[in-house]
């Protein structure tokens, strides 16, 4: 019996990794602006005022995929309801922003339009805070937040997992849906929010506006990537990735999964919410078909093209899917659900690790053993686990054997 | 038309021979068909109780807007020809002359006066339909034709309910002992109209006596109503509930037996629904008219092998490879649902097709005054009882229910005595398709039929498989009937989408509180 080594903690990043933060970093923050603003516009390197309204909004889903990465990615929770947070976290915006249209709406009142056509004579009590930026701010935060907090805190205690807790995060954002779709809810029903004209007294339209929320966006999406990464691998990290592969030997070591699942829970639907926030000024209208269930698997998409368990893959994802989304819609708008459906079946059967898991494998050709022994690892649990119709977790971990991979793979075959 | 004219005349006929009537005089005529709207009005109604056979005629006329007025006389046209209303003879119609104008007070009006005068028709059925009518529109001029009507007639049904008209007439009498009388005989009936008409009076009313007796006939009458309420509340939950038995019974077997979440299951339904619509034009386009009331059944059939077929292909191109892979099963079953809705939206576009009620499934049959059931929601509390049997004894009885149970309890047993599982698998996932396929036939019938169809179910359908407890069949029924039947209780108070979120959240702290849902699975895993 050798002594255990317990993995060091690594760097946040290593050399070639800060390069490329800092030439994202740059790209953000300087260099498209300055396409943008300052070249010309008939200079082939300008930058056109859609491609930047298009790169915000897919950063904005960028940052959502990261969150569903690190719930599903690294802890092994499908949530199809974070489609729910991020409308939230775009309502509480939305809020705000029909607040700053002050008396410039077509009824000219203090009160929102839609609030005037439904007779209303003063805002309701959820809108109390509706006038303050910070308040504003704070709500972005605090409402996905508890209700992801609410939620996950019962579904966890009750050890609701694997796709009982998909089903039923989908049911939340439906019926949350239906919800938002009525007038008397106060938010505007099928409509929602739209035709936003200020945000801190300043006029959203203009392109000085548009490039500030671009770089706010950017720096939001790589502060959560960095915060992700520093998460990933502190200890707290490391004890979501065991739950992840083997829940019942984690509580068996004496963890309670609660505390964890659920403040990554939590941070997870934080970060979808303020990716909503920050792409409902930019799009400039949010209403309650963001809360579709189709949306939220949309979100699982993204991270699982990119790759699951890994932090760049799901940015990768986001912009590859959405980009795909937004020339395809326009070019070929029939083919784009085919196109879409067949993505999703590929990746499920072909691309496990996503395109990063792909591009790692070509990168690293000596390096394969040890990805398909792990593969093979998880490929025999399952297959276990399926022929003694049990969870994954609940059996004992598979030992790396060649015999024991390959007598099960006869059976994986077919289990 | 002809039917009507038919009708009118053997009105006349009957009227002719009833009573001797006062002949319609060119006076009367033109009273009727030209002025202000109220005086017309009032010439109409004058007119019924003394009205011939020329009268019905003319009625009829002023109803199918085939009458022409000129300043001095009225025409009847027929087939471009204009008739003197008065003595029926042929009279040339001058080139000013303008069609008549009926709004929809005349309208109601003409229709009531007919009726009045059909209410001595032979035929049993138009008689009782002239009293439906004239209950609606009760009129204190017409109450001589009724009491007529009331000593000629002799079936007790059409009896009672004339009786309700006259006492309905009444109500706005002016003698206070004849209002009395009528709110007695009214607290009688169980209608939500007649309800209406005595509120109606109770606010014109002054006298106090009148008002008390008003008001104790519509407590009476809503002692009646609230069971209609009841009875219509449990209905409309059961075919709720057995709408979302049928959507859940495929997935009960796909997902509830094989462990493999389907959430292509709502199109494949959609699949059903549209295979349905296939052979409703296949019927009209190539079979005898008569024959078209049967495209429903033969649709039964075909719209379970269609979805049955293409389960069959999912499993076998992309499913198996996924066993044991919950999480991804669902994101490529996803994606398979995509796929078929763009496809159907390809080939028969992205609007909704029609799809027709056979005339053996519309109507309804009426129970009580406010409770109609219609034929189609009962034909599908049949269908899905039918359905249901028919499944149980597929899965308990034959020998391919035995190995699907069999290689649903344990595989490499089942595999060491013989069986394919592999294909066994396949059949058994076409089997819950196709019983969606059948889901879809029948939703075809009480919904709208578009590639959106199986989004509106998915939800609903793993919900109750869940709520039931998955591979219990007995639990998904309970589950089904229970949400059903809650769902309608709430919508009663609350709406129908606050009782859908009411639902949806019950349902979600359900599962908090009972994972394995309403029936546990026996077993070691139990």
């Amino acid at each position: 019996m050798t002594a255990v080594t317990l993995p060091t903690k690594g760097p946040l990043l290593r050399g070639k990794g800060w390069t490329a933060f800092f030439v994202a970093l740059i790209a953000v923050c300087a260099v498209a602006p300055a396409l943008n603003l300052w070249v010309s516009a008939d200079s082939p390197f300008h930058m056109s005022d859609y491609a930047v309204a298009l790169t915000a909004k897919i950063m904005c889903y960028a940052i959502c995929a990261l969150a569903m990465d690190l719930i599903w990615g690294y802890t092994g929770i499908l949530s199809l309801g974070h489609g729910l947070f991020f409308a939230l976290g775009g309502y509480m915006m939305g809020m705000y922003l029909m607040r700053q249209i002050g008396r410039d709406g077509n009824y000219k009142s203090d009160l929102p339009d839609f609030m005037v056509f439904l007779d209303w004579k003063e805002l309701p009590w959820h809108w109390t805070f509706s006038g303050s930026f910070a308040m504003t701010l704070v709500l972005v935060v605090a409402v996905p937040g508890l209700i992801a907090l609410v939620f996950g805190f019962f579904a966890f205690r009750s050890r609701i997992k694997g796709v009982y807790f998909s089903i039923i995060t989908q049911a939340l954002t439906f019926a949350a849906m239906l919800l938002f779709f009525r007038n008397e809810t106060g938010f505007g029903g099928n409509n929602g929010f739209t035709d936003f004209k200020r945000i801190l007294d300043i006029p959203i339209a203009t392109q000085g506006t548009r490039m500030t929320l671009f770089v706010i966006t950017g720096l939001v999406l790589l502060g959560c990537f960095l915060f992700a990464r520093w998460l990933i691998a502190s200890k707290f990290g490391r004890v979501l990735q065991a739950i992840r592969d083997a829940e019942t030997r984690v509580m068996f070591s004496g963890y309670n999964p609660l505390p964890y699942k659920l403040t990554i829970w939590v941070i997870s639907a934080v970060m979808c919410g303020v990716a909503g926030a920050l792409y409902v000024p930019q799009v400039g209208i949010i209403n309650p078909g963001e809360m579709s269930a189709a949306n939220s698997i949309e979100i699982a998409i993204w991270t699982a093209v990119g790759g699951r368990a890994t932090l760049i893959g799901p940015i990768v994802g986001a912009f590859i899917v959405n980009g795909a989304k937004s020339w395809l819609t326009v070019a070929y708008p029939e083919y784009w659900l085919y196109f879409l459906g067949a993505l999703f079946i590929a990746v499920t059967l072909f691309l496990p690790q996503g395109i990063v898991g792909l591009v790692r494998k070509w990168l690293a050709p000596g390096d394969r053993g040890a990805v398909a022994s792990d593969d093979a690892r998880h490929e025999a649990q399952r297959a276990l686990a399926a022929g003694e119709g049990m969870e994954p977790e609940a059996l004992p971990p598979v030992g790396v054997t060649a015999a024991a991979v390959g007598g099960i793979e006869t059976k994986g075959a077919r289990a | 038309m002809t039917m009507r004219f038919l009708h009118s005349c053997a009105v006349a006929l009957a009227l002719l021979v009833a009573w001797p009537a006062q002949a319609l005089t060119a006076d009367e005529a033109r009273a009727m068909a030209s002025g202000e709207t109220d005086d017309r009005v009032a010439a109409i109604n004058k007119a019924v109780p003394t009205a011939d056979a020329r009268t019905a005629e003319f009625f009829q006329a002023m109803a199918d807007d085939a009458v022409k007025t000129t300043p001095g006389r009225v025409f009847v046209m027929k087939d471009d020809q204009g008739f003197d209303p008065v003595s029926g003879a042929e009279a040339r119609v001058p080139e000013d002359a303008e069609d008549i104008v009926n709004n929809n007070l005349l309208r109601s009006t003409l229709e009531s006066a007919m009726a009045a005068l059909r209410l001595t028709s032979t035929d049993e059925k138009v008689r009782g339909d002239a009293v439906q009518t004239l209950l609606n529109e009760p009129d204190e001029s017409r109450l001589p034709l009724i009491e007529r009507a009331l000593a000629a007639e002799r079936v007790p049904a059409i009896k009672a309910r004339l009786e309700r008209v006259r006492a309905a007439s009444m109500l706005d009498s002016a003698d206070r002992a004849r209002r009395i009388e009528a709110a007695g005989t009214l607290a009688g009936s169980g209608s939500p109209e007649v309800k209406l008409l005595l509120n109606e009076r109770l606010a014109k009313e002054d006298d106090v006596e009148v008002k008390a007796a008003l008001v104790a006939a519509v407590r009476r009458i809503d002692d009646r109503l609230v069971w209609g309420d009841r009875i219509n509340a449990v209905f409309s939950g059961i075919s709720l509930g057995s709408v979302l038995l049928l959507a859940a019974l495929g997935l009960a077997i796909t997902y509830g037996l094989m462990g493999v979440i389907n959430m292509a299951h709502g199109e494949l339904m959609m699949i059903g629904a549209y295979a349905t619509y296939l052979m409703q034009g296949v019927f009209q386009r190539y079979l005898p008219e008569a024959w078209f009331g049967g495209y429903l059944i033969a649709a039964i059939p075909v719209s379970f092998l269609a979805s049955a077929l293409v389960g069959a292909v999912l499993e076998r191109g992309v499913i198996r490879f996924l066993y044991g892979r919950p999480l991804e099963t669902l994101l490529a079953t996803w994606g398979i649902s995509l796929m078929l809705q763009q496809l159907v939206r390809s080939l028969f576009g992205a609007q909704n097709v029609g799809v027709e009620n056979p005339s053996w499934m519309s109507g309804g049959f009426t129970m009580l005054g406010n409770v109609s059931l219609p034929w189609n929601r009962i034909g599908i509390i049949v269908f899905a009882v039918g359905v249901l049997l028919a499944m149980g004894w597929l899965i308990g009885r034959t020998r391919l229910g035995l190995f699907v149970r069999g290689v649903t309890q344990n595989r490499p047993i089942a595999s060491c005595m013989g069986v394919n599982t592999a294909r066994i698998d396949t059949y058994a996932f076409a089997l819950g398709s196709g019983i969606a396929g059948l889901a879809g036939c029948a939703l075809s019938q009480i919904g709208n039929v578009g590639p959106d169809l199986g989004q509106s179910y998915i939800v609903d359908s793993f919900m109750v498989v869940v709520m039931g407890g998955v591979g219990q069949l007995a639990g998904t029924v309970y589950a089904a009937m229970g949400l059903g039947i809650l769902n309608k209780f709430i919508e009663g108070w609350a709406g129908a989408v606050l009782a859908k979120i009411a639902v949806l959240v019950f349902i979600i702290v359900f599962i908090q509180k009972r994972p394995q849902g309403i029936f546990a699975m026996k077993g070691r895993e139990a």
